[in-house]
């Protein structure tokens, strides 16, 4: 006779007229496959934990927000921000879809070669690029989105001993009525340092002004705020066009759009509270459609969107190690997923599931990494089922940030794989090995 | 190890503690030990017949029936006075 499946036992409290924050979201419904390809296969197959991420939810989300865009406004092009997720399947599944790259470093941008984006269509962004990358920039043409009068001036001295004539941008803080306001980056709207900028890049014979581009922050959920960005970006075009005759070819609103995560702290769940493509792109092609820009001018109106577009895509499978009750009583579960790969754990409360089902018992639980560190917290005091050592579980929503911001640290990272439209599972980047840490390092001849 | 006598337990697996006033709610598997702890048996006696009904090992089995005792310790559910 086969025996029953086994549940730990269990007995909680019942506290009367308490409202509870997680009565908003069920958690027992389990994640049993991705994309049709059941967990359990996944994680037989490439080990736990293990990261996966479905090519299909990348292509679905991006064609929903071009959709939001385009119907909205004539000209629209998505660059992809290569920060929040730079593995080259990724890249390319983006590139496919007709996004031009946002890169902030050299080795972003070289990366954006490699995966075959032309020079022309790599934005280059960051407060840090050094001389010799500037030159190679300038050399294939690309858009170089300028930070501050040093590398403005720096561009200026290479382009008097090049043929090439520098596509730049600068890149716009303002305020947009959200606290903290981001001024590090760029030049400020509302003082004069942008029309400065302007000014002198326009009295140089040498640069291109191509664009204006500003990035107002991250996860930000307000739409109102992008209304407010648009409109001064489409002021300072309107200006140029009236002092120098000269229209601007694009307008850069950046990135920063919140996916449907949950920040810390939020008393409502983000799938409840974050915008939607179609506000957002409301709000932009608004601003801009109302702006006094000679409407047979339009700018090209370029979106740099990380989280919102690849957040939905990304699953973490992992796997429970061991229950244990802390002096309080309280529950704790350790996992084999640390922060080490979770960064986004520091700003979220990640939804965990099960990938198996489980009866509707949840026991308050705090979900503690592998990494004998104290700050390893996966989620604090969430209601959580009650999976025994050896079940599999699944992190939701962690496409953005976790595949560029993880850290080798204490463990080694593991197999990140794509979930292909081809109903295939592949495997995109190989989990590290002991030789591949080692060989970086170099022990001097008296310690040998 | 014994259920404090005063304890209800209703046939949906819901407990009522008259000494303080909570109520508890349990899964199918804490009711069927708490029902074996109320008819007197001991560990020894509820081990067999859990791992021949459910899909689970002695020590796995062990483990967690003494966290659950933990559990109905920390809710003053055991008279820990009358130990046997
Ligand atoms: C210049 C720039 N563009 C785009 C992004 C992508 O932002 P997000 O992932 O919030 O959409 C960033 C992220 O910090 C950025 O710095």
């Amino acid at each position: 006779m086969e025996k029953k499946p086994f549940e730990r036992p269990f007995i909680k409290k019942l506290q009367a007229g308490m409202p509870s924050k997680f009565g908003m979201k069920s958690m027992t419904e389990p994640i049993t496959h991705i994309d049709d390809i059941p967990v359990s296969e996944i994680i037989a197959d490439y080990g736990s934990p293990v990261y996966v991420l479905s090519e299909k939810t990348i292509r679905d989300q991006f064609k929903k927000a071009k959709h939001a865009f385009t119907t909205r406004y004539p000209k629209v092009q998505f660059a992809w921000s290569y920060k929040t997720n730079y593995l080259d399947a990724v890249c390319r599944i983006f590139h496919q879809e007709g996004s031009w790259a946002e890169v902030v470093s050299g080795f972003e941008y070289d990366k954006a070669l490699q995966n075959g984006v032309k020079g022309s269509q790599i934005i280059f962004n960051g407060p840090a690029k050094t001389d010799e990358e500037l030159k190679k920039a300038i050399d294939n043409d690309s858009l170089i989105h300028i930070d501050h009068f040093d590398e403005m001036y720096a561009i200026i001295a290479i382009s008097e001993n090049s043929e090439k004539r520098p596509k730049v941008a600068i890149r716009v803080n303002m305020d947009t009525g959200i606290y903290p306001m981001w001024d590090r980056f760029g030049f400020n709207y509302e003082s004069g340092d942008a029309w400065d900028a302007i000014n002198r890049i326009m009295v140089n014979e040498k640069l291109d002004l191509v664009g204006l581009h500003a990035h107002i922050g991250t996860y930000m959920f307000s739409a109102g705020s992008y209304k407010i960005a648009a409109g001064k970006l489409a002021d300072l075009a309107y200006g140029i066009e009236r002092k120098y005759g000269v229209n601007i070819k694009y307008i850069d609103v950046g990135g920063g759009f919140a996916s449907q995560n949950t920040l810390k702290g939020a008393y409502y769940p983000g799938s409840d509270t974050t915008p939607s493509f179609d506000e957002y792109a409301e709000a932009i092609s608004s601003a801009l459609l109302n702006s006094q820009i000679n409407p047979r001018n339009l700018p090209t109106l370029i979106l740099e969107t990380g989280r919102a577009l690849i957040d939905d895509a990304g699953y973490l499978l992992g796997t429970v190690i061991a229950n244990k009750r802390l002096s309080s009583g309280n529950r704790a579960t350790i996992v084999d997923v640390g922060v080490n790969l979770l960064f986004t754990s520091f700003w979220y409360e990640h939804e965990v599931y099960p990938a198996a089902p489980v009866s509707e018992h949840m026991e308050e639980t705090t979900i503690f990494g592998p990494l004998c560190m104290n700050i390893d917290v996966i989620r604090d005091a969430i209601a959580f089922p009650l999976l025994k050592k050896g079940d599999h579980f699944v992190i939701k929503r962690i496409g953005a940030y976790n595949m560029t911001q993880w850290m080798q640290f204490i463990t080694l990272r593991p197999n990140v794989v794509l979930t292909g439209t081809d109903g295939k599972v592949h495997l995109i980047r190989k989990q590290e090995h002991m030789d591949l840490i080692r060989q970086q390092e170099v022990i001097p001849g008296h310690l040998k | 190890m014994r259920i404090k006598k005063n304890i209800a337990i209703s046939d949906s697996g819901f407990v009522f503690n008259p000494t303080t006033g909570d109520s508890y709610s349990m899964n199918r598997i804490g009711r069927q030990i708490l029902d074996y702890l109320r008819e007197g048996n001991t560990l020894e006696e509820i081990k067999p017949r859990m791992t021949e009904e459910y899909d689970v090992d002695e020590a796995s089995f062990e483990k967690y029936y003494f966290d659950f005792l933990s559990m109905l310790r920390q809710f003053e559910l055991l008279d820990e006075k009358n130990e046997d």
